[in-house]
């Protein structure tokens, strides 16, 4: 078991001719995903090939949809074109859209926002972020997005993050010490995106395969307090967390476009703070994450 | 990217949002010329991007010519220092001369995209003139929001709700209805992140005007905007960060000793806090990105090391997408280039890492491999103490 993706996942990726879009295909394809299409207006018709294996690419997503059976695509379209390539994801009828594109505009963002709260099918990922793996052989496992694929190890421990290389900091250490992972999930760190940290939680906490959490915020916004106050209340299972940019100052948006400390708000140490109160554990370095995980849970 | 008052005011101009009559001036004759233009009183308004002008001796009433001059004298060419500036302070290359009015109130509006519900966030607040940060700590109370559909865009309702919540009476509730419609259009219209009217004034003659014009525009949106690019004011962004972004690194200075170059944003921050942690301060935050190739890599080293401040360098890459080798080749060949004179510490994982780690022991430069981040930071403050 896992969340979101599993090795019956069947997935289209949007933008499949771009640079991005195509050296990532191959590796998800070499990973054993099951990418059964590409969408590219324009080049419908042609086919994406990766070794011995053919990928059909449609000029749209309604047609990727109908001819493969897919329910999930992944987004590398480019910024000023990946707002309307989500909503084309949305109309077609997709369970799941993850957008690995980062520098998207925060008002295309909202528009998108506004039209995914109006329906009930389809749930976004992203967009900024790394993706969803579920680790794991072909036919189990599934990786849609950038992480290196190899650091990973199946298992029962959940992650979700707004970074990626932190997450791969993370994931590096679990596995190291032996912890798998159910399903690991990056959440973007853009103001706007289509799921967060307590989306995540709640699946988390549904799947019976996912024993405890790894959570990994940073500064800027109050997702994280959000979250931490949900855990207390709801979650079964032990959550362990980090905030990244202790040392961040005020009024700097540290790359991502969601972190940045304003008006003295979003401060690591005031999220470190309300995580602790609510009974998360808190690594005091990004190189205790996985040692904190296991102080609380052993796979 | 932010922009000067005197810019913001000329976008809510055309937006149709009203402001007083003002000019721009570079020379204590121009102020001169423009004083007697504009008539007394006026006010000489120091144009920098920060906040706090007012109370750094930036901004000046003045009711003669005598006085125009002796105020532009002072202020045009000082270093205005103010709480967002840092004891450094900045050059006023600039000032605005704008007209004198009577206040009689002064109100404070604001739009944000609130992250919470993905929505611009139209605030009002009567306390207009002070730092709206105090009054949302001190009395949320007296902040007033509306949040905006972006199908429906900001409603008359809203604006009078937010028109008669300020106090507006008579006349003056259409006036701030379209100041406020003017301000929305001019938020969206620009890809804001932030417009700030503080203070936002009623006239003795009633009359609702823009005294403060604050943007802060969305720099993912910048690419549909080329008015805005023209707005960019080189002297108001450090050097470093300026070509950093020429490559697509995104770097800020900071004011420790030891360079951090890393991939991703959140394993920046970390690296800098992992930094702090052990006993050292970082130089800098910067992110190479995901597709960091070996021209970057060269870049971003060269950036790093033009910082005389920095004793020592801390290199943490978590090779997904960016491979290790690729940085690796890159660290070797900007060492070489510049002459790297200060120690160097490298962390590799992940994709290719020990191709990438071969590079480096291969080089001939001095260069400290650690195992993890934690064994980074560690060997880097230590090298800092060494040299």
């Amino acid at each position: 078991m896992s969340i979101l993706i599993n090795g019956n996942s069947k997935a289209i990726v949007q933008g499949i001719t771009g640079e991005a879009g195509t050296f990532h295909a191959q590796q998800m394809l070499d990973y054993g995903t099951r990418i059964v299409g590409g969408v590219t207006p324009g080049k419908g018709g042609q086919s994406f090939e990766h070794g011995d294996k053919r990928v059909p690419i449609f000029d749209t997503v309604k047609d990727a949809v109908r001819a493969t059976g897919a329910t999930v695509s992944i987004i590398y379209v480019p910024p000023p074109f990946a707002a309307d390539a989500i909503l084309e994801g949305i109309a077609a009828g997709l369970e799941l859209i993850i957008t690995i594109t980062e520098g998207i505009p925060v008002l295309d963002m909202v528009r998108v926002r506004r039209v995914l709260e109006s329906q009930a099918t389809t749930r976004l990922v992203g967009p900024n972020c790394p993706g969803v793996i579920t680790p794991g052989a072909a036919g189990v496992g599934c990786k849609l997005g950038i992480m290196p694929g190899h650091i990973h190890k199946p298992g029962h421990v959940g992650v979700v993050s707004k970074s990626g290389t932190l997450t791969y900091e993370a994931v590096g250490q679990l596995s190291a010490l032996g912890i798998g992972q159910s399903t690991c999930v990056g959440i973007g760190g853009d103001p706007v995106a289509g799921t967060n940290f307590i989306d995540v939680l709640k699946l988390f906490n549904q799947d019976p395969d996912t024993h405890a959490v790894v959570l990994i915020g940073e500064i800027g916004g109050s997702a994280e307090e959000e979250a931490a106050a949900w855990v207390k209340a709801n979650m079964g299972k032990p959550v362990v967390g980090f905030i990244a940019g202790r040392t961040a100052p005020p009024g700097r948006r540290m790359g991502h476009a969601g972190a940045i400390i304003s008006g003295g708000k979003g401060t690591a140490s005031e999220k470190v703070k309300a995580l602790e109160a609510c009974g998360i554990k808190v690594a005091p370095t990004p190189a205790d994450i996985g040692k904190t995980l296991a102080s609380v849970y052993r796979g | 990217m932010k922009i000067h008052e005197y810019q913001g005011k000329h976008i809510l101009r055309k937006f149709g949002v009203a402001t007083l009559k003002g000019v721009v001036c570079e020379s204590v004759h121009e102020v001169e010329a423009a004083a007697e233009q504009l008539g007394y009183p006026c006010v000489i308004k120091a144009q920098i991007h920060a906040g706090g002008r007012g109370k750094g001796g930036g901004v000046k009433l003045v009711k003669s010519k005598a006085e125009a001059r002796e105020t532009a004298e002072r202020i045009v060419g000082m270093q205005l220092v103010t709480h967002q500036t840092g004891p450094e302070g900045q050059r006023v290359r600039k000032v605005l001369v704008e007209q004198g009015c009577a206040i009689a109130r002064e109100l404070y509006v604001g739009m944000v995209i609130d992250r919470a519900c993905s929505r611009v966030c139209v605030m009002a607040s009567t306390e207009g003139g002070v730092e709206i940060e105090k009054v949302a700590e001190e009395h949320p109370d007296k902040i007033l929001k509306e949040w905006i559909d972006p199908v429906v865009g900001l409603s008359s309702y809203q604006a009078r709700n937010l028109a008669f919540g300020l106090g507006l009476t008579g006349k003056q509730v259409g006036k701030g209805v379209a100041f406020l419609s003017g301000l929305y259009q001019a938020f969206i219209g620009t890809d804001a992140s932030l417009a700030e009217i503080n203070p936002l004034i009623v006239t003795k003659d009633g009359e609702v005007l823009a005294l403060d014009a604050k943007f802060n525009f969305d720099d993912n949106a910048l690419f549909r905007h080329p008015e805005l690019h023209e707005l960019r004011d080189p002297h108001e962004e450090d050097p470093r960060e300026q070509e950093a972004k020429a490559f697509d690194l995104s770097y800020i200075a900071l004011s420790g000793n030891i360079g951090c170059m890393v991939n991703g944003a959140g394993l920046a921050m970390a690296t800098m806090d992992i930094i702090k942690h052990v006993g050292g301060e970082p130089a800098n935050f910067l992110d190479v990105g995901g597709g960091a190739d070996e021209p970057k890599v060269t870049a971003a080293f060269k950036i790093i090391l033009k910082d005389p401040a920095v004793r020592a360098v801390f290199v943490n890459i978590f090779g997904g997408i960016a491979k290790c080798d690729v940085i690796a080749n890159g660290v070797v060949a900007a060492a070489k280039q510049v002459g790297l004179k200060v120690p160097l510490v490298v962390r590799l994982e992940g994709t290719n890492v020990d191709l990438g780690k071969k590079i480096l022991r291969e080089s001939g430069l001095a260069i400290t491999a650690a195992d993890d981040m934690l064994d980074g930071a560690t060997k880097v403050v230590a090298a800092t103490r060494g040299a």
